[in-house]
């Protein structure tokens, strides 16, 4: 059965800057530690190794949910707040060890419009690279560039480099290809949302069809209407934590009054 | 239950929603960090034609819009070998007919083999970071793309020695052969250099310059333009050196000699403390490795 769960599930990465960068400086610095003793400063701060350290971010923290087959699940929250960590983490871009991550389905993620595109190359070979990921047989890959073609309305771009296109353009290759597969559990960021007036009622069905087909949603948005209108349940994420868990209206009503 | 319209959809190839489809199945993603490497590696084996695809378009985009491609590395090998070869001949005070064939093997072995992979591996991640970044793939992919890259190129080259052989009606004869086990240790080799470099320069910026100071050196100190005879009887201390093996275990064959045993040993022992050292860092920095592209 397909399903989503999360016990206690944390997770922090380190931002790499500057001097932490260096292996040069790292070692100088750990070296200098053991050397001099660590000038103490009230309790136990130490100083000396901070200028380099890398500092550590703790995105998520405790995250405790299950998602069933049939749900479609907002979430929402400040920048920040941990959605997009969130989506990355359950698509398994980001590995945590720290709590209980079991995901049963499979699933795609639409995270960035230029996933794994690589802009040198062009739409074309951009496509067969995509095809070739997602182990198309090679009889249908003549359909496949027919339909994405079609869609994307790139003309002759479709055979020049991907870096010389539009935004628009890039969005609607990224967007023609990121919704062929048809996977049990689709998590969407909400790049889709972009494009103009034309592009969203164009891209609207094509969207629908792949969210029908999905047992579990779970996008990202700011745009409240569209959380409205797609989902079952919302998570309310601040500060990496959930703040509120709860069918569509509940929460939604409740976040636009803290807006308020 | 769901708030969606019933809408229409669009026509759509219906060939991915089969169980077959690259989608990815989530319950390998579990157990130990080595059991989750180990899935890696199984996932990278079944994605192997996308390494491939993705090793050749490397080069495709390197040489395009050069109507030579990748002959272009040719066409340098050749410019460098016939200058460095007559040069070094005379400056080595050596028969060129012995000497010519010598470098310009030697010089495609240490450029377009060992050095260039060495130096490609320090960047196997780092070069693949928005598709690290956006998409669930394993990484050993990049590791199979650099090998596959750097093969592909070393193809390209190696018509240079070929050729020079042909002039000077040079053939080794049947102990060519074992040069090709010798060429699969380079594979794992530059494999595991992938795993091992690639993960620590992303972590470290200043490696990658590090590691091409030291390649400089060691080009220097191997015999790659001169010959180990030309140290005399101190020719025995070359076996401290593991990139001579290595160079040796592939050069002696092409030369129509067989490789001591010692030279077998230095090259297989190192290649296994390096592939040890390889797993055991990647093991432990897999999971982090995304955060630090």
């Amino acid at each position: 059965m397909t399903h989503i769960r999360l016990e206690n599930l944390s997770l922090s990465f380190p931002v790499l800057h500057g001097a932490s960068r260096s292996l040069k400086k790292t070692l100088l610095v750990r070296a200098k530690a053991t050397v001099t003793k660590p000038a103490s400063v009230g309790g136990r701060m130490r100083l000396g190794a901070a200028a380099s350290d890398a500092v550590l971010v703790q995105a998520l923290s405790g995250l405790t949910f299950q998602i069933e087959g049939g749900e479609r699940v907002g979430l929402i929250g400040h920048n920040g707040a941990g959605k997009s960590t969130l989506l990355r983490v359950l698509a398994g871009i980001y590995e945590t060890t720290d709590g209980v991550l079991d995901i049963e389905g499979d699933s795609h993620a639409l995270i960035d419009p230029q996933s794994g595109m690589n802009p040198e190359l062009t739409g074309r070979e951009n496509l067969h690279l995509f095809a070739c990921r997602m182990g198309v047989a090679k009889e249908h890959i003549a359909g496949l560039e027919a339909d994405v073609e079609a869609f994307a309305e790139l003309g002759p771009f479709f055979d020049l480099p991907v870096r010389l296109y539009s935004s628009g353009m890039g969005i609607r290759l990224g967007f023609a290809l990121a919704t062929v597969p048809r996977p049990s559990i689709l998590l969407m960021d909400e790049w889709f949302m972009a494009g103009d007036q034309r592009f969203q009622d164009k891209a609207k069905n094509r969207m629908e069809g792949m969210v029908d087909a999905a047992e579990i949603l779970v996008v990202t948005s700011h745009s409240l209407p569209v959380l409205r209108k797609w989902c079952t349940r919302i998570l309310w994420m601040e500060g990496g934590q959930v703040r509120m868990d709860g069918p569509t209206q509940t929460v939604l009503d409740a976040y636009e009054a803290s807006l308020a | 239950m769901s708030a969606l319209s019933p809408a229409p959809t669009e026509p759509h190839v219906d060939s991915l929603s089969t169980p077959a489809s690259g989608l990815m199945k989530f319950d390998q993603r579990r157990g130990s960090p080595a059991a989750r490497a180990w899935n890696d590696f199984c996932e990278t084996r079944q994605l192997w034609r996308l390494g491939v695809m993705l090793g050749w378009l490397d080069i495709k985009l390197r040489y395009r819009g050069s109507a030579l491609g990748p002959f272009w590395l040719t066409i340098t090998s050749v410019l460098m070998v016939a200058s460095m070869g007559v040069l070094y001949g005379r400056l080595f005070h050596q028969d060129l007919k012995v000497y010519l064939p010598f470098l310009a093997l030697s010089l495609t072995l240490w450029q377009t083999g060992l050095a260039s992979l060495v130096q490609e591996s320090c960047t196997s991640f780092l070069d693949a970071d928005s598709m690290i970044r956006s998409s669930r793939l394993p990484l050993l992919l990049q590791a199979v793309r650099v090998v596959v890259r750097n093969a592909i190129v070393f193809g390209h080259n190696i018509i240079v020695p070929i050729g020079v052989f042909a002039l000077y009606h040079v053939w080794p004869g049947a102990s060519a052969l074992l040069a090709i086990p010798s060429l699969l240790l380079w594979g794992i080799d530059g494999f595991a250099a992938s795993m091992l470099l690639g993960a620590l320069c992303a972590r470290f910026r200043d490696i990658p310059p590090i590691v091409g100071a030291l390649m400089q050196i060691v080009f220097y100190v191997t015999p790659v333009i001169w010959q180990p005879e030309q140290l005399a009887g101190k020719a025995r201390f070359l076996l401290y050196n593991p990139f001579y093996a290595l160079l040796e275990i592939v050069r002696a064959p092409l030369l129509g000699h067989v490789p001591s045993a010692g030279v077998w040993g230095v090259a297989v022992g190192t290649s296994a403390v390096f592939c040890a050292l390889a797993i055991w860092v990647f093991v432990r920095v897999r999971a982090r490795l995304v955060f630090w592209i």
